[in-house]
């Protein structure tokens, strides 16, 4: 028997604003427990929710982004239950009209439905402490605002699945509405899995899995899934409609204490906040300001630079870079020059500091002076990594380095020939192997004036000069 | 409209309530009573009626991305009933 | 004249005409809390140095002391929605309201009782005992807002905030023969009112007169960027624009007002106050109010729907009272709610998850926010042609103690004439209109549309202009004789 595998997504995205979606406290990472909190985020009585403006943008920046048609009347919803993180026993969430719904995204060769994609507020963290047998709850994340994606059970395979969360968060990174860091749990997914006979139209029963804190644990994780419940068919069995919790260690998942069969949410309208009803205009002035997301820039990158793939895939691998590599040009620079520069010295560098592109002190009217030194010959490109070393942690001035340390470059051709002259006559055997037809010796040569010259010499005008004098004696 | 003791204790269930066995029954044919007389409204035509939740037209009532200084954590957590300076605290949580 | 028998804005005059200094006033309320306190049990918690008002301010109130509602957040002093599971929770934040008077020199004397989070309709459901009516102390105040309309009938208070959701400020201020006024929706700002239904609740003024709740009113309304429901309002722009003119005022009397349930004597009384606004150049006709009928069941499928989930919160880890001994998160819970809460709110709180729940959401919860639309409907219909609407308040005039609970089901009924203008969010006041063969007062509403505060105060002050119910006091000799309806 043939197995089909498939599979649907449900993804919910931390947003980056400054504060939270229904209070003005920080949204900010990390934070001693409890001290980014405020009446509204701990569920005190009498607190309300406020909407903030920032979230929606986002919000429908990311439903544009995946091809969603934007809601023009939205509303939020009560989710009503009781767990220790949710402060109020309800969350705040939109089910009825949501913000999103009904987009495509294209990915890993898949073409991909997207049900619907929402506005929520997250809950706060528990920390189980084995020794009290207590539990602490930490409500610093209470309110920070998400969007939940719901995709269509459009996936087949794992590798599906990954190629379309690499191209999320791609996408929400260039659109700027959230760092999709899956380690600080601001990108979190959760998969729904069922398998059918191949060539089969109906869809089989779907076990939700949670837990998924990697790419590697979503892809073993639909591995074991997939064929725990193939297995289970095959031997006569039927698969349990649950939800399991994905375990790394033992690389396996194990059913969490069902709710599902009790738990009615009883959702309805939130009686505290008014409606959105987005006006055209609004949605145009968001479409129109809409940041061209990674594959526009590829494309241009290629189209009008001239840039191979590889190197436009490599520069749009992070977006800060991408924005650095325009601005270089911007300032100036030549495309490939730039490209050069930031693949190669620039990524050593950041590489080295253990940072991101968009960590970096460096910026790119520095990057553009360097390039232009070189250009221009005052600077030979080696003496020119150097100084780019130097001056990258603090973005120094590059002009100043190169005058406190001596570096410009030899174009003083006297000078040059001076020195020609005095390595030609303390090489007389190298002088005479290069006459009689060795061309190493001339490379030597070379390297003696560059040396005397401490290597700031432009190695076009040292060859130069060292072949008219090698000619004239 | 009948409500069965099952029904009472998905209720409960939900609402994490409970009442004592003699309670229940009562409870449940006083709820009956009013769900009777609730019943009312079927004689209202609503055909047609957009479900009001609320009354008056605001909308897009928005405020702006900006943070303000938090609550101080003392006073959020001088009421719990058990804290531990830094966090609120309850028996264990099944997962 | 006993200074408890003054208005607030007399009082406010005397004291910045320095006729009686701050700390006078402060001490005659002192005393008469002291005094009625163990009849009347209108307060919860009582001041213990209440803070006179920083140099009088021009405000209109400024110096005069008051109270609130015990669901109103007031930081440092208890809160407690006379309820066991909020135990002594001490907020560390006032309400907007609070902060808003507090401003205006407002010296609060402490908090005041109600029914358990304000579900109920006789101030008996309350945790700390009920308040009692202090015009017949064996009888109910009202509810849920009770121990307000309690304190300012018996003159320890100048006026108190109040909420109303169902007709809890209006109710009580027509059994203790006082003025209390619910604004539309939105006028004032939730942020610190403990919720109850958070689509119907509003905070509003009671006091001796509609000059005053103009006064008190115009102090609280207005945006609050912490409440997302509040309405642009200008600030001020209530006691000045009070006129008494109500000449050409069109006044209906919805006919479905006038029969069922309704005793006699509150009927006539309300009639007779019809009467005195036509005398005053009103025209007052019969009209029709469609769907009446339907405003209680679809008022208390939304009220305890809304209740459901805003009481949810309640659990014993935040704040407030926690069950001893719980040795799982679930009996914590169980435990904490069952114990803590009171039957009524229980009761509410199972009602609500209910209609709420799946298999009930459209027959139930859907159909009253349609017949809530068409109720509003009903109501934009008749403003079309009418300025203001004159209805009783309550079908009788107080309950002995003791009494409403009988019959939960009669009770939610008789607040027929109150809950239409939460459904509809519209403004509408409560004003004392006579008194029954037993000396009890009777009240009479005015609803106006949607802000129409003003108008709805300015009729009442009209009929204030030429009646003297609204003064009359439960000590003083001729009140004390009764029957006195026009």
């Amino acid at each position: 028997m043939n197995w089909e595998t498939v599979i649907g997504l449900e993804t919910h995205v931390e947003l980056a604003t400054k504060s939270k979606i229904f209070c003005a406290c920080t949204t900010a990472f990390g934070g001693a427990p409890n001290t980014h909190c405020c009446p509204v985020c701990t569920g005190m009585p009498g607190a309300l929710p406020v909407l903030n403006g920032k979230v929606v943008e986002y919000a429908v920046r990311a439903a544009m982004a995946l091809g969603c048609t934007v809601t023009r009347y939205s509303r939020f919803d009560r989710k009503n239950y009781f767990y220790p993180d949710l402060p109020k026993a309800y969350q705040i969430s939109q089910l009825y009209l949501p913000i999103g719904r009904d987009g495509t995204v294209e990915a890993g060769g898949r073409t991909v439905g997207i049900h619907e994609l929402h506005m929520e507020e997250d809950a706060g963290k528990l920390i189980h402490d084995p020794w009290t047998e207590q539990t602490k709850i930490d409500y610093n994340r209470c309110g920070v605002p998400l969007i939940e994606i719901v995709t269509e059970p459009g996936f087949r395979t794992a590798e599906e699945v990954v190629s379309y969360l690499e191209w999320l968060r791609e996408t929400l990174q260039y659109l700027g509405v959230s760092d999709c860091k899956m380690q600080e749990g601001s990108l979190r997914c959760d998969v729904n899995l069922s398998v059918r006979p191949a060539g089969s139209d109906t869809l089989g029963t779907r076990t939700e899995l949670k837990n998924l804190s990697s790419f590697k644990a979503i892809r073993r994780a639909i591995g074991y899934e997939a064929r725990r419940q193939i297995e289970r068919l095959e031997a006569g069995g039927r698969v349990v409609q649950e939800t399991r919790r994905w375990d790394e260690n033992k690389d396996a998942s194990y059913p969490m204490r069902s709710k599902e069969d009790a738990q009615d949410y009883r959702y309805f309208p939130e009686p505290d906040l008014p409606p959105l009803e987005l006006s055209e205009a609004y949605i145009q002035a968001l479409r129109a300001s809409q940041p061209e997301l990674a594959a526009a820039k590829r494309a241009r990158y290629q189209a009008v630079w001239g840039l191979g793939s590889y190197d436009a895939e490599m520069l749009t691998s992070q977006k800060a870079l991408a924005r650095f590599f325009e601005e270089t040009v911007a300032l100036g620079a030549e495309p490939k020059q730039a490209a050069n520069w930031l693949m190669g010295p620039v990524l050593a560098q950041l590489s080295a500091h253990g940072l991101e592109a968009r960590d970096m002190a460096l910026t790119p009217p520095t990057l553009a002076r360097l390039i232009q030194l070189v250009k221009e010959g005052r600077l030979n490109r080696n003496t020119a990594v150097r100084v780019c070393e130097a001056v990258f942690e603090t973005d120094g001035d590059a002009d100043a380095y190169v005058a406190a340390h001596g570096l410009a470059q030899v174009s003083d051709a006297g000078l040059v020939a001076q020195v020609v002259e005095q390595v030609l006559s303390a090489n007389e055997k190298s002088v005479a192997d290069y006459r009689s037809g060795k061309e190493k010796a001339f490379g030597f040569l070379v390297g003696q004036v560059m040396r005397q010259l401490r290597g700031q010499a432009a190695p076009a005008v040292v060859r130069q000069v060292l072949l008219e004098q090698l000619a004239e004696q | 409209m009948n409500i069965t003791e099952a029904r009472i204790d998905h209720l409960s269930d939900l609402a994490r309530l409970s009442l004592p066995g003699g309670e229940k029954e009562e409870i449940a044919r006083e709820l009956e009573r009013i769900l009777d007389y609730m019943a009312v409204l079927d004689g209202l035509d609503t055909a047609g009626a957009e479900p009001l939740s609320h009354v008056f037209p605001l909308k897009n009532v928005l405020r702006p991305d900006e943070t303000a200084p938090s609550a101080d954590r003392a006073s959020l957590l001088a009421g719990a009933p058990a804290a531990d300076g830094e966090s609120f605290l309850v028996p264990k949580a099944v997962e | 004249m006993e200074l408890y028998e003054l208005t607030a804005l007399e009082l406010a005059g005397q004291l910045r005409a320095g006729a009686v200094t701050q700390a006078e006033a402060i001490a005659a309320a002192a005393g008469r809390i002291a005094a009625c306190q163990p009849g009347n049990n209108a307060f919860i918690t009582v001041a213990d140095s209440p803070a006179p008002a920083p140099a009088l301010s021009a405000s209109p109130l400024a110096g005069v002391p008051m109270a609130y509602k015990d669901n109103l957040c007031t930081r440092g002093m208890r809160t407690t929605c006379a309820s066991k599971i909020l135990g002594d929770f001490t907020p560390c934040y006032d309400a907007t309201a609070v902060e808003r008077l507090t401003a205006a020199g407002a010296v609060s004397m402490g908090k005041l009782n109600l029914d358990e989070f304000a579900m109920g309709s006789t101030c008996e459901t309350s945790c700390y005992g009920p308040a009692k009516n202090p015009w017949d102390l064996t009888r109910s105040p009202g509810g849920s807002s009770g121990g307000a309309a309690a304190a300012v009938a018996a003159g320890e208070v100048w006026y108190a905030i109040g909420s109303d959701t169902g007709g809890s400020i209006r109710q009580p201020a027509a059994h203790c023969g006082v003025t209390g006024m619910k604004p539309t929706y939105g006028s004032v700002s939730r942020y610190g009112l403990v919720a109850y239904a958070s689509s119907l609740d509003q905070l509003g003024p009671i006091a001796r007169s509609a000059a005053d709740c103009a006064a008190v009113l115009e102090l609280i309304r207005g945006r609050d960027p912490r409440d997302a429901t509040s309405l642009d309002l200008p600030a001020g722009g209530l006691l000045c624009a009070l006129t008494g003119d109500v000449r050409g005022r069109r006044i209906g009397l919805p006919a479905e007002c006038f029969g069922g349930a309704l005793e006699p004597e509150v009927a006539a009384a309300v009639r007779a106050a019809a009467g005195v606004l036509r005398a005053r150049g009103a025209v007052v006709e019969e009209c029709s109010l469609p769907l009446l009928d339907y405003a209680v069941p679809a008022y208390y499928i939304l009220a305890c729907a809304e209740a459901s989930s805003n009481l949810a919160r309640f659990d014993g880890v935040k704040y407030g009272w926690r069950a001893e001994g719980c040795g799982s998160l679930e009996e914590l819970y169980r435990r904490t709610r069952t114990e803590g809460f009171g039957p009524e709110v229980k009761k509410r709180i199972l009602l609500g998850t209910f209609v709420l729940s799946a298999d009930c959401y459209d027959s139930y919860y859907k159909k009253a926010l349609q017949a809530r639309a068409r109720l509003k409907a009903a109501f934009d219909a008749v403003f079309q042609r009418y300025d203001l609407l004159l209805t009783p308040v309550a079908p009788t005039t107080a309950p002995r103690l003791g009494e409403g609970l009988a019959d939960p089901l009669s009770l939610y009924l008789s607040d027929i004439y109150t809950v239409p203008a939460n459904l509809a969010g519209l403004p509408a006041l409560s004003m004392p209109c006579g008194f029954d063969r037993s000396g009890l007062p009777i009240g009479a509403q005015l609803i106006g549309p949607a802000l129409g505060d003003l108008a709805v105060l300015d009729a009442a002050h009209a009929y204030q202009q030429e009646t003297d119910w609204h003064r009359r006091h439960p000590d003083t000799p001729a009140a004390a004789k009764g029957g006195d309806a026009l």
